[in-house]
């Protein structure tokens, strides 16, 4: 948010002021913070303290001499430099009174103008585009000087650092044509660009900034815009005159009313400052200072400005100076981005690319847009990393440069055929990571899926696996994949899918766990599903009935406790329902262990869950109560093996389900023995760890004795590898 | 795979010294440290932060102030009054000066690396001209009263500001005379108590940064000789004090072992109005933290509670992952324990002298986990003195036993050691061999008849023992091409044929030891090596780098395994590679040639060759997981590391025959106990 705060005059101008000769020529920063030197086109230099809005010296030539160069403080040595009469140079201090007296050299070309750095002593441009810095011109105040731009003429330059290195960038024009011209001092280069031509609208003002190496030029143009023009400096090639393009970065209009701009300054990377004057249809004309935030567009703050303004801004430490009337006017301003970054001191430079796995959603939306492709950036980022852990990654990551762009190939395999197409896009995605690597491969997904909904024939299964399983992909970067899956049955694949995307939609999870019941345990023998997940406490191998037996760690075995309580009921029916065999095959358990695992929000299930079928949700609710006994069998309460679902995941969908279609299970006869047989276990379960929880104290105890014999010295113990 | 019996050793009394001093080196990117006993170590942090060089203490040289000087030489100071350069390819002291100031408390060079001035016991500060192959008293500063605790160069090179105590000083170089005295405990209301300035730094703007024992940061303008900033961080002193290169961040250590991050913020974003700003509190030392030092990307601190912790800066890394991670190092990146395998027997290392004891044994056999009654305790032999001043570097007992051997920076002693029953006789071997010392390590081969001397330049010597109690000087083995560095690791066949040495810039050289000739050397590999050894059936020779990649080098073929070239293949596991202590130990079971032990710090891994790697999506450490399942399922999820994390922090691990492990242990509660109590803070209430 830029606001402009109080204003004050510094000094009046014309009689009793300075600028007798016809108004300011430039203002400079003076030697120290919170000073300004200002030059009238008359023969005077004064040096303010602005807060003070006080004159601390005044230094003028000679009747019959004009200075022509604005009046720079030389940072290194605090003494002032000015120009009289395009050729005599002045240097003084602060406290010489008389110019007449100080040192005095006469060079043989015509000064444009003196720039003069913080650190790094002045340079002198020649209006023949010459530049030299201020000691070596010193040294011989006669040498001559090259006339590097013939007939053009000069409109406006400026100095900046690069590093450690002055940069002086100057603007020209000749027959309506504009040049610039950067030359790098220590180097010693110079390049020449030209301005792409606008066809009848002119630059009027110009100003730059520097920043990672980059110079980037603003332009105001006459049909009220500013343009943006970027020029590398790290450019060796001498290729002759290059053309600069330019983007337009702010159109100065409000609401009908246009600004004519007349000068500009830049604040900060978002904000600029304009002074011209507003023209609203109908209305007369009214001259303002405004700023805008070329980020939004948006005119942030605007003041009008009644008496006139000789059309000249300066800004320096968060002030502007303009003349206003007949005095200099002050105003303050404040220009706040105001973030938590910034406070923390985390705030990153934007230019040095982060390596992210995120997404740019900006670059690839569709099929059609260009992605900025560029395989050796992204090499570079990869080797960026000091201690290089050597890994397969590596390996794979052969880059090809490609000039194509993902968009484009995508739209050049439209209409290939399904071999191709999948050939071409296994090399596609066996590329290296880019940048927008992952939007791409959802680009592919999608290509692939309508392809497979226009033609229902085709459905490359073995292909669509492959990238789920390889890719980090999401469900919303390809959310087509998942209704195609479920439309085909292809269960692995949703398996894959449940375990991988972070962000399935509870109707989707539904109709997986909808389909993942229906289908027939038969049907599933035949289809490859990743069994991990059930292969530790489900015996795969079918032909093997044996039940393991393990020493019961906590406490409680199931069998016992029942027999105890339903001692009429056969043993045999018990087990069944009871949870020692699997209800569901391997193949079906994985699949039910995959819905287990995903994540889910309560309220935007249950209106689903509560639609499945009876007979399914009492197999469900069989296969938890399985679960749930298999898990409870341990002391830490965890199922074996990798991706098996945690104790909490079963029971919040054990109330899930029951919460669903109580009213049902009530009613249901086949239910009522699971229901009661869970209750019965549940209700063991809690009297166990209230019992547990009655002697927490001497287990403590127990586990301190178990920690004190531990410090012993010396024990021989029997360690089992497997 | 099978049931071990593990000797469970934690009576291995090692007490590490803490960390008195640190030194970056930005450029080569090493950290010298100093120890309280007056080591120094190079920790290379290209390697994978690894411990590259040990240069063992002295009674009577202590170390105050460390400093890399132009790059690649580092000198040493301290209370002996003595300045000492450092060989970092020998390991040794190469020269020192007398200060000639009395003690001293502080030294630093300049940016130019052509001057060092220290501060002494006497008040003085001098200048050394920094010469080749040496340094030469240049001239004294004004001299006052009060010791100088510690100086900070401008980095212009003109000024050095050295504080002492109430007081610090501002010198011009040039004219040597003080320029500027600050009192710094003006600004206290009634001091009673005197205020030590402990810690300095002069940054290029000419604020001079303090830290003193009143817990403050201080920022003083020296040409005014006014306070600019005053920050309170601690209720007791701030010990040190680190301004990183670009002097935008400073750390400090304080002594109730926090330390925290200063960090010159603008005091509004895009506001060129900047100031110091506390931002960041760490509290990773118990005891006091002597020594900070700020490198490009990490806060390190050292202290006395020996820990050396580098605490990656996360905004400075691009990269959020294993680099982001923090590193503690307690123990030392080497071995201190040999073990004589078929005595049963263990030789400890202490910095002045060695121990030797006798495992304990059972009769009983059980199941996992199970602590069995022992029939016999262990018992402590011998224990071996040092004489003189000098720290042990290495020591080494026969797999018999009855040869132990050290060595100091200077003497190399060997013993004969004979059991009668339950008497113990220990002999000194006279005249051993006059050799080129300090040697790095001690190897003796498998039948004890010969002891592999580790020594500098990459040479090995070889001594014949002599039955009853003598020894030759048999060979002395040289890598063909010269080197300059010391071998520090060494490992000799089973079979008495092959010698692999490694040498300080990590080439591994592999010698004929019937023909006394080099045999080959082993590809270079662009990381420091931690620990290798010759398998005793297959003669491969198994290296363990410190990016924790493992390599298995065929010798007679010359040439790496097929199976070394499948891990290269397909990679380590992720978890693996993630570890952040070296593989300090290797050795392998005879009885089951597949198998490579290997231990670091924090675990002990059965390599089992026969058994396909893990990929990454499996789970690494997974004994536990395993214990859980059937025998047939348990098929499907084996993989070839077995990886035990029971026992830490490990500091030794070996192979004593077919199923019986020792593992020595050193619990952190049992050396803390040992150190002097820290600060008592107050947890609770007020």
């Amino acid at each position: 948010m830029a606001v402009l705060c109080g204003s004050f005059t510094l000094c009046g101008l014309g009689p009793g002021g300075v600028g007798v000769g016809g108004g300011l020529l430039a203002l400079e920063p003076g030697p120290d913070p919170d000073h300004v030197l200002l030059t009238d086109r008359g023969r005077t230099a004064t040096l303010f303290k602005v807060s003070d809005q006080k004159p601390l010296g005044c230094w003028s030539v000679k009747h019959g001499q004009i200075i022509t160069c604005p009046v720079v403080c030389n940072f290194e040595t605090h003494e002032y430099v000015a120009v009289h009469d395009d050729k005599v140079l002045r240097i003084w201090k602060n406290t010489d009174i008389n110019l007449d007296k100080v040192f005095k050299a006469t060079l043989s070309a015509d000064v444009f103008r003196i720039h003069s750095l913080p650190c790094g002593g002045p340079m002198v441009l020649f209006k023949g585009g010459g530049v030299r810095t201020l000691d070596v011109l010193l040294e011989a105040p006669q040498q001559e000087i090259e006339n590097i731009i013939s007939d053009e003429v000069i409109k406006w330059s400026e100095a900046f650092m690069d590093g450690q290195q002055p940069v002086l960038i100057f603007a020209t024009e000749k027959d309506g044509d504009f040049f610039v011209y950067v030359q790098k001092l220590k180097t010693n280069s110079l390049h020449k660009y030209k301005l792409e031509q606008q066809e009848l609208y002119k630059p009027l003002s110009f100003t730059a900034y520097i920043k990672n190496q980059i110079i980037t030029l603003l332009c105001l143009y006459s049909n009220d815009s500013v343009y943006k023009v970027l020029i590398p400096l790290q450019q060796n090639s001498e290729e002759g005159e290059q053309i600069l393009s330019k983007s337009q970065l702010l159109k100065l209009s409000v609401s009908g009313s246009v600004l004519k701009g007349t000068s500009f300054v830049v604040l900060d990377k978002d904000h600029v400052a304009v002074l011209g004057s507003l023209v609203a249809p109908g209305e007369e004309s009214k001259e303002c200072l405004t700023i805008w935030n070329t980020k939004f567009q948006t005119l942030q703050t605007s003041k009008e400005l009644p008496l006139a303004t000789s059309g000249q801004l300066w800004c320096y430490e968060e002030k502007f100076f303009f003349t206003h009337g007949k005095v200099l006017t002050v105003i303050m301003y404040k220009c706040e981005t105001s973030s938590l970054a910034a406070a923390v001191g985390k705030h990153k430079d934007s230019q040095t690319p982060d390596v992210s796995s995120f997404v740019n959603w900006n670059t690839l939306t569709d099929e059609e847009l260009v992605v900025s492709f560029q395989p050796q950036q992204s090499v570079a980022l990869k080797s960026e990393s000091k201690m290089t852990l050597r890994s397969k990654r590596n390996s794979i990551a052969k880059v090809q440069p490609d000039p194509l762009s993902v968009g484009q190939i995508l739209l050049s395999l439209k209409d290939t055929s399904t071999t191709v197409l999948e050939d071409e896009l296994r090399q596609l995605i066996s590329k290296a990571r880019m940048p927008d690597f992952q939007a791409s491969i959802g680009c592919v997904i999608t290509t692939l899926i309508n392809r497979c909904k226009t033609n229902p024939k085709y459905y490359p299964q073995n292909f669509l696996l492959q990238i789920v399983q390889t890719q980090d992909l999401s469900y919303s970067l390809c959310p087509d994949l998942m209704a195609v899956a479920l439309e085909k049955k292809d269960v692995h694949l949703l398996q894959i899918c449940l375990q991988r995307f972070p962000d399935i939609p509870e109707e989707i999870t539904y109709a997986c766990l909808k389909v993942f019941l229906s289908i027939s345990e038969a049907c599933l023998q035949r289809i490859d599903v990743n069994l991990e997940s059930v292969s530790c406490y489900i015996d795969t191998e079918f032909n093997n009935k044996e039940v393991k037996t393990e020493i019961v760690e906590n406490g409680f075995n199931a069998e016992l406790e029942q027999d105890i309580r339903n001692t009429k009921m056969t043993k045999e029916t018990h087990l069944t329902a009871g949870g020692s065999f699997c209800p569901v095959g391997p193949q079906k358990a994985a699949l039910l262990n995959a819905v287990l695992h995903s994540a889910y929000s309560e309220a935007f299930l249950l209106p689903h869950l509560k639609n499945l079928p009876a007979q399914q949700v009492v197999l469900f609710l069989r296969y938890l109560y399985y679960l749930y006994v298999k898990s409870s069998e341990k002391i830490n309460t965890t199922l074996p093996g990798i991706r098996s679902p945690t104790i909490s995941q079963i029971m919040d969908w054990m109330c899930l389900l029951l919460d669903a279609h109580f009213t049902v299970m009530v009613m249901l006869p086949e239910a009522k023995e699971l229901l009661s047989n869970l209750h019965k276990f549940v209700r063991a379960q809690v009297r166990f760890y209230s019992e547990l929880n009655k002697i927490e104290g001497s287990l403590r105890e127990l586990q301190r004795l178990n920690n004190q014999k531990d410090s012993q010295t010396y024990s021989i113990e029997v360690l089992e590898l497997i | 795979m099978g049931e071990f019996e593990v000797h469970r050793v934690r009576f291995f009394g090692l007490v590490p010294a803490g960390v008195r001093c640190l030194a970056y080196q930005p450029r080569g990117g090493r950290l010298a440290l100093g120890r309280t006993d007056g080591a120094v170590e190079v920790y290379n942090f290209a390697a994978n932060y690894f411990q590259e060089k040990v240069i063992p203490g002295h009674e009577a040289r202590s170390v105050e102030a460390l400093c890399w000087v132009t790059g690649d030489r580092l000198f040493g100071a301290g209370l002996g009054g003595e300045i000492s350069e450092y060989d970092l390819s020998r390991l040794c002291v190469s020269h020192s000066v007398d200060g000639g100031g009395g003690p001293i408390w502080s030294m630093a060079a300049n940016s130019s690396g052509t001057q060092l001035a220290i501060g002494c016991e006497d008040g003085s500060v001098k200048l050394f001209q920094v010469v080749p192959g040496g340094i030469q008293f240049e001239r004294n500063l004004d001299r006052r009263k009060g010791r100088i605790l510690c100086l900070s160069w401008h980095p212009s090179d003109t000024h050095i500001a050295a504080g002492s105590i109430d007081i610090l000083r501002v010198f011009d170089v040039s004219s040597g005379q003080t320029i500027q005295r600050i009192m710094v405990n003006y600004h206290v209301h009634k001091v009673k108590r005197e205020c030590i300035v402990w810690s300095i730094a002069f940054l290029s703007s000419g604020t001079v940064v303090t830290s003193d024992s009143f817990g403050r940061v201080q920022f003083w303008d020296w040409e005014r000789g006014t306070l600019l900033e005053s920050h309170t961080v601690s209720t007791s002193a701030v010990l040190s004090l680190s301004v990183s290169e670009e002097e935008d961040s400073i750390v400090v250590g304080t002594s109730t072992g926090a330390t925290y991050q200063f960090q010159l913020l603008p005091v509004k974003m895009g506001s060129l109005e900047k100031r110091w700003v506390r931002t960041k509190p760490f509290q990773h030392h118990t005891h006091d933290v002597r020594a900070v030092a700020h490198s490009s990307t990490a806060l390190i601190s050292g202290g006395l509670d020996a820990q050396l912790v580098i605490r990656p800066l996360m905004e400075k890394i691009q990269k959020k992952s294993y680099e982001a991670a923090l590193r503690k190092f307690t123990f030392p990146h080497r071995r201190l324990v040999s073990c004589a395998r078929k005595a049963r027997l263990l030789l400890f290392q202490f910095s002045q002298h060695l121990e030797l004891w006798r495992l304990g044994s059972t009769d009983e056999t059980g199941k996992d986990g199970e602590v069995l009654p022992l029939r016999r305790m262990p018992e402590h032999l011998v224990q071996l003195k040092s004489k003189g001043p000098e720290h042990i570097y290495c020591s080494c007992i026969s797999p018999c036993g009855s040869w132990v051997a050290y060595s100091t920076a200077s003497r190399f002693h060997l013993y004969r050691v004979q059991y009668e029953g339950d008497s113990v006789s220990v002999k000194k071997v006279p005249k051993v061999p006059k050799l080129l010392l300090p040697a790095c390590q001690l190897q003796f081969c498998a039948d004890s008849n010969s002891l592999f001397v580790a020594a500098a330049q990459g040479s090995v010597h070889v001594l014949q023992l002599l039955e009853p109690g003598g020894c030759t000087h048999l060979h002395t083995l040289q890598p063909p091409s010269g080197c300059p560095e010391a071998v520090y690791l060494l490992a000799v066949s089973t079979d008495g044929h092959w010698l692999a040495a490694v040498s300080g810039d990590w080439a591994i050289h592999i010698y004929n030891l019937k023909s006394f000739k080099h045999h080959c050397t082993v590809p270079t590999y662009n990381c420091a090596v931690t620990a290798i050894a010759i398998h005793p059936i297959t003669n491969n020779l198994v290296i363990a780098y410190s990016d924790q990649q493992l390599f298995e080098f065929n010798i007679p073929e010359k040439q790496y395994t097929a199976w070394s070239r499948t891990v290269q293949n397909q990679g380590l596991h992720k978890v693996w590679l993630e570890r952040d202590s070296p593989i300090t130990h290797i050795t392998f079971n005879p009885k089951n040639p597949s198998h490579i032990l290997l231990h670091d710090t924090y675990m002990f891994c059965v390599l089992d060759k026969s058994l396909p790697l893990p990929d990454n999506s499996a789970l690494l450490m997974n004994q536990s997981t395993l214990k859980q399942l059937p025998e047939t399922a348990r098929q499907r999820q084996l993989h070839a590391f077995k990886i035990c994390k029971k026992f830490q922090p490990l500091l030794f691990a070996d192979l004593l025959d077919e199923n019986c492990l020792v593992m020595v242990e050193r619990p952190i509660m049992d050396f803390k106990t040992q150190l002097p109590l820290p600060i008592q803070q107050k947890k609770f209430g007020t």
